[in-house]
């Protein structure tokens, strides 16, 4: 650079070397200052840090030290008591969770794909109902679970439904409370696989449908799986909405789907939470063990799954 | 489409690439798939429905300036009384304790992953915080009502902590909960200004504490406000959490966070599965504070998806 | 790897979906296995019974039920708590075989049985009783219903012990008075209103509000040396070494909350009666009526289970006499 720059004019040179110098004083001394308080704002933002992975463990610690003189096999084998309260478990509620979820399933994986794929790939963005319908599953993202709950005790426990306050209604609720999740990351997955596929798979000769289920679908799928087991996990931990749709009830028998009562997880916590007996106390501290332990096994092999089939394109 | 016609200057055969029979049995599929995605705006209009239908039968008992202007919530009372405001103050006092916890922490791990990491820890840690975010709310809550109460109370003995129940702490516990959501959202706002704007800084000498907060947070700022309103709409519609710790609160007005408080969720949730009959003006409360709680929550995310697309407009 | 990949996403699917009903497959062959030796000659009853209503009836009816699918394990008992008014609405609507109530049926609950169609009875099937509490190093130890009123009811301004009026505070004349109590949601708060303060909800509006978990009452009474709450007896006997129960006097002397006083009826006004509304057209199964006769003749050993006090053997008699006139 110097050989270019002495050549140029000296008018040049020292207006160059001003600037230079007014640059220098702008940002150097107060970046030498600046070391002190850099180093100040690193250490004050890994305390936040820590902060939220402190409060991790507490939750961690207090379910376990609470919890552990129930940690046996009772508590996933043996139903709710109100007589043997000292061996008293969560089994009748884990099996309602169990159908919960898997009807939760059935629903959201054709639902939430469907969904995705017509936005991704056969919309015409520029059509205003269009437009609304992803302003909509935006929207429904964030509508309160409890609300939720509202919609399923209105239309699927009473007309037009009437499913009644079975296992049934309780899944259809949480199916749709975590469906726009669902679609937005379904949604994701499919934007990730570049477009060169389709337009590949297209310039071959392939109809629209050809391509997108025969070369899209299948690159966006362990995106989307990954998105289905998150919202999994979630629906396994929703209390709110059961609470209106009937989950709030004593059922000492594994629950029938379209039929009489059902309990779920979170929900029997939260009961045994408000009984008096020191015995419920601690039931509900080790439930919520159990759960986190699920949600944790859960949560590991969505993030195994996203990394393992993670794919730069 | 798959349809189009080549022709070749060199006079060969036009040939259409259209496909040679129609597949009528693709236009079905793509039908259905139509038919999912308008499910969601199905679903939206049954919620509307289901909250707005008791609503003409409420109305006509208690009048809508009563529902927002008069300062006691007591329904099932005596002499009852139809204000909205005090369980709105509720809702406010949680979502302003939350957002004053989740904000810093939220906002600091943010620029800690995007502009400090390395790579491995960023993937580490981010899938770490996820986790508090996944937590269920019910034990996010009896934690907060069995240990970190008591924990506050110890370190805070100056404090007037009466009763059991707390705002403030409930608050707290719904902050934690929302600062993984308030974090990701400000990252991927920051991740998307481009290197450009941070290197032009680093070449005239500035240092990464200030390029993180003079250049990086304000070019990023209307999709880190997102991530606020985000977090606070999160914020209005968590029920557990404030169930347990701020347990229901005085019919009136109450503005203090030592004590218990009732939101418009927890309302909800106790009104429903309680003893009122259904049918009633009282179990009817259950649908007016619902219908409020759908619309300021739809207004919140309606705001955040502003910010949302006027930071991805900027850049994109 | 990419088929490979969906089948096994496929195949843990499947799994877990078989797991499910496997898990719900095992326990009903399980449990009609387990036959539960020397029963009654008649053949084995099954069928499914939903009950629903009141939090408080609620562990009674669960413990009866839980004994009685012991011995009848073809029979399939589900207990809601919606609470006395969301249970009745049920019931009047058809959606259940009978209804837990913590109080009698009102006057419009009854109309729109009666517009449904629903005959019912009712069914006393246990004795309880609100305690009021306070803190065991509170000095007093009977209190009057006049007092009460004068501390709860809508218009109340008092705030230390000392105002109270009837009452000598002695060392806690100026301690402030810290109330807890539940929600309108709950059937205890329906009663204490109405027995105490003359009428449904007439209560003051500034008590911290427990909403339906006794527990909290307990411990926040334990906690204040000045405060005051009323709870269910049930909930007071799991805690009567925390919290203190204070003697009721309504005219004719102090009666302290015990199983003798409940039982021997002197515990006014605060004891009351637990009922269940079976209907009509429940009670022409013969499992229903089974489960009620279960409910009143086992009724001591389902009282100790679940906390509550049983019937007396007047209160027996009469109620066997009411499921079988229904029934019969």
């Amino acid at each position: 650079m110097s050989d270019s720059f002495n050549k140029l004019p000296a008018r040049s040179r020292f207006a160059a070397a001003g600037a230079g110098l007014v640059v220098q004083n702008r940002f150097a001394s107060a970046d030498n200052k600046g070391k002190v308080s850099g180093v100040l704002f690193l250490s004050v933002m890994l305390l936040a840090l820590t902060i939220s992975l402190v409060a991790i463990t507490a939750i961690l610690a207090w379910a376990f030290v609470e919890g552990r003189t129930r940690l046996d096999l009772d508590l996933i084998f043996n139903g709710p008591s109100t007589v043997n309260r000292a061996t008293a478990g969560f089994s009748v509620a884990i099996q309602g969770t169990l159908q919960i979820i898997a009807g939760v399933i059935a629903i959201i994986i054709p639902l939430g794909a469907g969904a995705a794929l017509y936005l991704e790939q056969f919309a015409d963005k520029t059509k205003w109902w269009n437009r609304l319908i992803e302003l909509n599953i935006q929207n429904l993202a964030g509508v309160p679970s409890i609300v939720f709950g509202i919609l399923g005790l209105a239309f699927f426990v009473r007309a037009p439904f009437n499913l009644g306050l079975v296992a049934a209604a309780g899944s259809a609720t949480i199916a749709l409370l975590v469906l726009p999740t669902v679609i937005l990351a379904s949604r994701e997955a499919i934007k990730a696989v570049p477009s060169s596929i389709l337009e590949g798979s297209l310039a071959l000769g392939a109809t629209r449908w050809q391509a997108v289920w025969l070369q899209v679908l299948p690159a966006a799928v362990p995106g989307m799986l990954t998105g289905v087991i998150l919202a999994v996990a979630r629906a396994i931990g929703e209390a709110a909405p059961l609470l209106l749709v009937g989950a709030l009830t004593f059922v000492t028998f594994p629950p029938n789907f379209f039929e009489g009562g059902y309990s779920a997880l979170p929900v029997l916590i939260y009961q045994y939470a408000g009984r008096p007996q020191e015995e419920f106390q601690i039931l509900a501290a080790a439930g919520v063990l159990l759960m986190l332990v699920v949600l944790f096994v859960i949560n590991s092999f969505a993030i195994w799954l996203r990394a393992r089939y993670e794919r730069t394109w | 489409m798959s349809s189009s016609v080549v022709s070749a200057r060199s006079g060969a055969r036009r040939v259409s690439l259209r496909a040679e029979h129609p597949h009528y049995g693709e236009k079905v599929i793509i039908a259905f798939l139509f038919i999912a995605a308008v499910i969601s705006v199905a679903v939206t209009t049954a919620i509307v429905l289901a909250l707005l239908q008791p609503l003409p039968r409420f109305f006509s008992e208690i009048s809508i300036v009563e529902f927002f202007t008069a300062t006691e919530w007591s329904p099932g009372f005596a002499r009852p009384q139809y204000g909205v405001i005090p369980i709105v103050v509720g809702t406010l006092m949680v979502v302003v304790t939350a957002l004053s916890v989740a904000i810093p922490l939220g906002l600091l791990s943010a620029i800690y992953l995007s502009e400090y990491a390395p790579e491995g820890v960023r993937k580490t840690i981010k899938p770490i915080l996820e986790v508090l975010e996944g937590i269920p709310t019910v034990a996010v809550g009896l934690f907060a009502f069995f240990w970190l109460r008591p924990f506050i109370e110890y370190l805070t003995p100056w404090l007037p902590w009466g009763g059991l129940f707390s705002t403030g702490v409930a608050g707290i516990a719904v902050g934690l909960i929302i600062v993984p959501l308030i974090s990701s959202v400000a990252d991927d706002a920051m991740r998307s200004v481009p290197r450009a704007l941070r290197e032009g800084a680093y070449a005239l000498g500035a240092g990464k504490m200030r390029v993180a907060l003079r250049v990086v947070v304000p070019a990023a700022f209307s999709g880190i406000i997102a991530a606020f309103v985000l977090g606070a709409s999160r914020a209005v519609g968590e029920t557990m959490v404030v169930l347990l710790v701020a347990g229901a609160g005085s019919p009136q007005l109450n503005f203090n966070p030592f004590e218990g408080i009732q939101t418009m969720t927890a309302y909800i949730a106790s009104r429903a599965t309680g003893e009122i009959a259904v049918g009633s003006i009282v179990y009817d409360t259950i649908f007016a504070v619902g219908a409020l709680l759908f619309t300021i929550t739809l207004a919140m995310n309606m705001l955040a998806i502003r910010f949302v697309n006027r930071f991805r407009e900027v850049y994109d | 790897m990419k088929k490979n990949f969906i089948a096994s996403a496929a195949l843990a699917a499947a799994g877990l979906l078989v797991l499910s009903a496997c898990a719900g497959a095992a326990e009903e062959a399980e449990a009609p296995a387990a036959e539960a030796p020397a029963v009654e000659e008649a053949p084995a009853l099954s069928g499914t019974i939903l009950l629903d209503g009141s939090s408080t009836v609620g562990p009674f009816a669960e413990a009866a039920a839980e004994l009685f699918m012991i011995e009848n394990p073809g029979v399939a008992v589900t207990v809601g708590i919606s609470g006395t008014g969301g249970g009745f609405e049920k019931f009047c609507n058809g959606e259940t075989d009978g209804s837990n109530a913590s109080r009698d049926i009102k006057e419009e609950e009854a109309a729109l049985c009666a517009e449904a169609g629903i005959e019912y009875t009712r069914v006393t099937v246990a004795n309880d009783a609100l305690s009021v509490v306070v803190n065991m190093d509170n000095p007093l130890e009977c209190i009057s219903v006049e007092a009460l009123n004068a501390i709860w009811n809508l218009d109340s301004t008092i705030a230390t012990w000392g105002e109270i009026p009837g009452i000598e505070a002695g060392d806690l004349a100026g301690e402030e008075i810290v109330l807890y109590g539940p929600g309108t949601d709950s059937g205890t708060f329906d009663f204490f209103t109405e027995e105490i303060n003359g009428e449904g909800g007439n209560i003051r509006t500034d008590y911290n509000n427990i909403g339906e978990d006794d527990n909290q009452a307990v411990q926040g009474v334990s906690g204040g040396l000045g405060a005051m709450a009323f709870i269910p007896f049930s909930f007071y006997q799991e805690y009567s070494d925390t919290v203190k129960a204070l003697a009721i006097d309504s005219g004719e002397g102090c009666n302290e909350p015990t199983i003798d006083n409940l039982l021997a009826g002197t515990y006014t006004p605060l004891g009351r009666s637990l009922y269940s509304f079976p209907a009509a057209s429940a009670l022409g199964r013969e499992e229903v009526v089974a489960f009620y006769t279960f409910m009143v003749e086992r009724n001591e050993e389902i009282a100790a289970a679940s906390g509550l006090v049983p019937l007396t053997e007047d209160q027996k008699a009469e109620q066997l006499a009411a499921v079988a006139a229904l029934a019969g």
